[in-house]
């Protein structure tokens, strides 16, 4: 955790009376810092409208997350600390998903259990690999037996909600291991799994070595191979890939991550962190998308002279944030459906916008998009999600796509319909392709 | 009250060639009027020259005839030509001797670069010798035959000529097609062994080879030193000695011209109403070479086009055609007398115009004779010349096909004599001579297709030979060749920008490369690409570009939410510069890197 926080504007829903103007918490530092560690708040809602529709005198917040950096380096007392202050400023149901991302080699079982007592009731575990060699390479300072340990325990404790990252594409990683090493992870996880491509930082230790050829630079088309395994393996175990690097079972998806790809308003509090929310007291209803300070000192430093940590405040657009909605919902299994377009949209239906385009007719045409009464997607092409695709249907645009490999196509669109306020100039259309040659599906459509 | 009659030999008038347009130009200090014996009093009578004590006007009508001597120096590339100059220049008080005086006639910064001379130079001296007053027309001349224009231009309003030679490096293949083109044109040579200072020169070799290679008796070699100034009196008195007097004079004139195209080379001016027999000889400069040039950026067309007319304003022999192609844009074919030549004026355009292009691979004026009577008719002439591949006509319409050749000489240490000849082979030359000029230096005579060297001969004939061997050419006509259109297709689609034409043993290799070249710079797509060369219906060379497979996007939180967005849009500008073939997205630059000359291949 920071070594401090506070909560820059009121979270508070616009327009209601009695909303305190500020609300600022510092803490005492604690013991150990983690560099640019965060929590995040989500609220309930998936729209603007939303807020205003909440009868009660404070902001419901649905879940809060702790991470970026290494939050389980942080004392259980400041975490306890954070969620006490963020139960004051709003409403923080008791079953709320409040989420802890977690190092294999700082959490060892009773401090876990102490983050529980604290309010954790989920745990993320930056598990990465469960190769000795591979992890070494990452920089972790964990060994697989840790990490198999930690999430025993983590199960133990919070049973049905911790989650593991798996990271594909290392340095000469090769297929055949990989798998072996979800098949092993398959027998000891929970219900949740994301998998992640290693990208090259510039600044780290491995870029630095890749890009003297001390190692092989990753390979993408191993990275492909893996990932699309990887699907099928973590499907055949009864996983739903919900987003596109998002998996789970039993209904065990991160609410609090759904909220991020639904567009619904965040808050985010500490060294770098990002919000995205309608302030209180703004006239219209424009969000602002916020990021505060990066380096941990002066973030300190600002909080004790202002308040607060915001660095950056941009309104977004109406445009922008419809953007936003497309390349987010995009990225989940259920597409952009048409009631979600319309909290957003009023007044211009996704058929409005989609339907007579050429560029999207022929992604129709070639299965990379779907748009029926449903939603506009990219459609999974996977038995278990035949559900979202359409059956003969007119009326609605889904997405069809999970898996964001691919570039990045600009295709004007001229959009013409008496009920637009607006001039919808050009499309953006990110496809990708997975799978056997020759086929393709479209991921992303998004308009600008 | 003079007037321009008209257009050099073929309106059949008298030419003067010294008086040949505004690009004879003297120093800014050192006016050289361009005369004709004493017709010149009436506008050029006297001038201002000198920076010493002779400060008095100078009435250059008052040299007798037998006391002026027309004369050039002429060298391989780096033997001291325009340090000699600079000598006499000093010796005979034209400009002050100091140390700054180096290369003083080369004033284009790409000739101080390179250290070459592009633009012929003049300068009028005046010496003392035996009690006499003699005039020295000095005409600084380009010594490579890609400026040949501006050299027989030089040559023909001299008498004689100064073949500088480096004492330690000998004859180059330079010094010889130099030494041709003064010959040819009857002129007295004086010999002149350059840089006997230094350690390793050898003259008496060097002695030996120009009488090998010349036919010149040795005792009429001068040996100087012109950085130190050693000896070169004496070329002065050599010039006077050597070189016959002619009843003319060198210089310029103005003649209130708007358009270059007005004047050519070769031109004949004469009195009004006093017409005069024109003197023979000029042909007008021919190109050789052919490259698109483009703006890097459209929007810089007009700038473009504006310093390319102003360039070709001082340099009339570059051929300009309007073109445009479908990656690059608007643009222009240029033609040119050689590669040198087209990097000069490339560089000219860069450094005296701050112009950035897209220069595309050099191309060869190919000709098709045609065979029915009506495409004659239509095309008004049996035999066409192909700028443009797009134009190249198809096999069935042609009698034949024709390819530009050239002479070249090549000389070496016979060390590489082997290598050179394996690399001629490969070049389709034909050996047309092979000799010793001494004992150890051989000069081989090749006949080569013209487009064989205009890419990358030069470069691999001094990487085998550790830089050691020299290459020059001359124009050498028409052969009958068998050439074939290549196009390029991705996935099945041609691109019209990769249209090559090629001799049909060289398609493979051609093709592969374009193809590779192709492979590299294409950015990977949602679908496979197979890159194919292609002559009519049969496939020659392939290579795939795999289909896209990285992974952008993993990933997305709330704090990526903004950097993923940025990332996404600026893909999406960087799409609307593609072209698409079909329906593959083709970036700019990979038809840049396909088309631009590539010096390292």
């Amino acid at each position: 955790m920071g070594t401090g926080m506070c909560a820059t504007e009121p979270w508070k829903s616009p327009g209601q009376p009695g909303a305190s103007p500020n609300l600022v918490h510092t803490l005492p530092p604690s013991g150990r810092t983690a560099r640019s560690a965060a929590v995040t708040a989500t609220s309930t809602s998936t729209s603007p409208a939303a807020w205003t529709r909440r009868r009660s005198g404070a902001v419901w917040v649905e879940s809060v997350f702790f991470g970026g950096g290494t939050p389980s380096l942080a004392s259980p007392h400041t975490v306890a600390a954070v969620l006490e202050a963020v139960a004051q400023a709003t409403h923080l149901p008791t079953d709320a998903e409040v989420t802890l991302e977690a190092n294999p080699t700082s959490s060892p079982g009773t401090r876990l259990a102490a983050f529980g007592t604290a309010g954790v009731n989920r745990l993320s575990i930056g598990l990465q690999s469960l190769d000795d060699a591979e992890l070494r390479l990452l920089g972790r300072t964990h060994s697989a037996s840790d990490a198999l340990r930690t999430l025993a325990e983590a199960r133990h404790l919070f049973p049905g909600r911790v989650s593991v990252d798996l990271m594909l594409g290392l340095p000469a990683q090769q297929v055949g291991p990989w798998l072996g090493q979800l098949q092993e992870l398959l027998r000891h996880c929970d219900d949740h799994i994301s998998l992640y491509q290693l990208s090259l930082e510039r600044g780290t230790a491995l870029f630095a070595q890749v890009h003297q050829g001390a190692l092989p630079a990753p390979d993408p088309e191993l990275a492909a191979e893996m990932y699309q395994k990887g699907r099928a393996v973590l499907q055949e175990a009864g996983f739903r890939q919900y987003e596109v690097s998002n998996f789970a079972r039993k209904g065990a998806l991160s609410t609090h991550n759904w909220n991020y790809w639904q567009c619904g308003q965040y808050l985010g509090v500490g060294p770098g962190a990002h919000g995205r929310f309608l302030p209180q007291g703004t006239r219209g209803h424009t969000r602002e998308a916020r990021i505060q300070t990066l380096e941990p000192d002066n973030w300190m430093k600002e909080v004790k002279l202002f308040g607060h940590g915001t660095r950056k405040r941009v309104p977004l657009g109406e445009l922008e944030l419809l953007e936003e909605v497309l390349a987010m919902g995009l990225r989940t299994d259920l597409g952009i459906t048409h009631q979600h377009w319309e909290e957003f949209e009023p007044q211009l239906t996704l058929w409005d916008v989609f339907g007579t385009s050429k560029e999207v007719k022929e992604l129709l045409e070639q299965g990379l998009l779907l748009l029926d009464h449903r939603c506009v997607g990219g459609g999974l092409g996977e038995p278990e999600l035949h559900i979202y695709r359409p059956r003969g249907s007119e009326d609605g645009l889904v997405r069809r796509g999970l898996w964001m490999l691919g570039t990045w196509h600009w295709w004007r669109v001229g959009i013409e319909s008496g009920k637009m306020r607006q001039s919808y100039s050009g499309l953006l259309v990110f496809s990708g392709v997975f799978g056997a040659p020759g086929r393709a599906w479209l991921c992303w459509i998004l308009c600008c | 009250m003079w007037l321009l009659a008209g257009r050099g030999p073929r309106c059949g008038r008298a030419l003067v060639p010294w008086a040949s347009g505004a690009a004879c130009l003297g120093l800014p200090w050192l006016r050289c009027p361009a005369t004709r014996g004493s017709t010149a009093e009436p506008w050029a009578p006297a001038r201002l020259y000198g920076s010493g004590d002779r400060k008095e006007k100078i009435d250059m009508s008052r040299f007798p005839a037998e006391h002026i001597r027309n004369f050039s120096v002429i060298a391989h590339v780096d033997h001291g030509k325009s340090t000699l100059a600079d000598r006499l220049l000093e010796l005979t008080g034209t400009i002050d001797k100091t140390k700054n005086n180096k290369q003083v006639l080369d004033k284009l910064q790409v000739e101080r670069e390179r250290g070459i001379t592009v633009k012929a130079q003049t300068a009028s001296l005046f010496y003392n010798c035996e009690g006499k007053q003699y005039l020295l027309n000095l005409i600084d001349t380009p010594g490579h035959v890609d400026f040949s224009y501006e050299v027989s231009r030089s040559l023909s309003a001299c008498q004689g000529v100064l073949l500088v030679v480096d004492a330690n490096e000998g004859i180059q293949a330079q010094t010889v097609a130099n030494f041709f083109l003064a010959f040819e044109a009857q002129l007295s040579v004086i010999p002149v062994i350059n840089k006997i200072d230094l350690k390793n020169a050898d003259p008496e070799r060097v002695e030996k080879q120009i009488e090998k290679a010349f036919d010149i008796p040795s005792d009429e070699c001068i040996k100087i030193s012109a950085k130190l100034g050693t000896n070169v009196e004496s070329v002065l008195q050599a010039v006077i000695e050597r070189i016959p007097p002619y009843a003319g004079q060198v210089g310029y004139l103005i003649a209130g011209m708007k358009d270059v195209t007005e004047a050519q080379i070769g031109d004949t001016l004469y009195l009004h109403k006093q017409p005069v027999e024109p003197l023979p000889g000029f042909k007008s400069a021919k190109p050789m070479v052919f490259a698109g040039m483009y703006p890097i950026d459209q929007s810089e067309y007009n700038n473009l086009k504006s310093a390319i007319e102003k360039l070709t304003l001082n340099d009339s022999s570059v051929t300009v055609y309007r073109d445009s192609s479908l990656a690059l844009g608007a643009g222009w074919r240029l033609g040119f007398l050689g590669l040198l030549h087209m990097e000069v004026f490339n560089q000219r355009l860069e450094q005296e115009y701050n112009a950035s292009v897209i220069l595309t691979t050099p191309t060869v004026p190919y000709k098709a004779v045609l065979s029915s009577a009506k495409l004659i008719k239509e095309y008004r002439e049996k035999e066409i010349t192909i700028i443009n591949p797009a134009q190249f006509p198809e096999k069935s319409k042609v009698t034949e096909y024709l390819e530009p050749v050239v002479l070249g000489t090549v000389i070496t240490p016979d060390e590489y004599t082997g290598k050179i000849m394996m690399l001629c082979q490969a070049r389709r030359g034909v050996q047309k001579n092979m000799m010793y000029i001494d004992q150890h230096r051989v000069m081989l005579k090749y006949l080569f297709p013209l487009n064989e060297i205009v890419v990358d001969f030069y470069d691999s004939l001094k990487s085998l030979s550790s830089g050691y061997a020299s290459f020059d050419y001359e124009d050498a006509g028409y052969q009958t060749a068998e050439l074939v259109k290549m196009d390029i297709l991705l996935n099945g689609n041609i691109v019209e920008e990769l249209v090559t034409v090629v001799h049909k043993d060289k398609a493979h290799s051609v093709g592969k490369v374009i193809c590779e070249r192709l492979k590299d710079s294409l950015p990977r797509q949602l679908f496979e690409i197979a890159i194919q060369a292609a002559i009519g219906s049969k496939i020659i060379a392939r290579e795939t570009v795999k289909a896209y497979r990285k992974n952008v996007l993993a990933k997305c939180y709330g704090g990526d939410i903004t950097r993923k967005m940025k990332l996404l849009k600026r893909q999406a500008e960087g799409k609307k510069k593609l072209r698409k073939v079909g329906n593959i997205e083709v970036p700019k630059d990979a038809f840049i890197k396909v088309l631009k000359t590539q010096p390292d291949k």
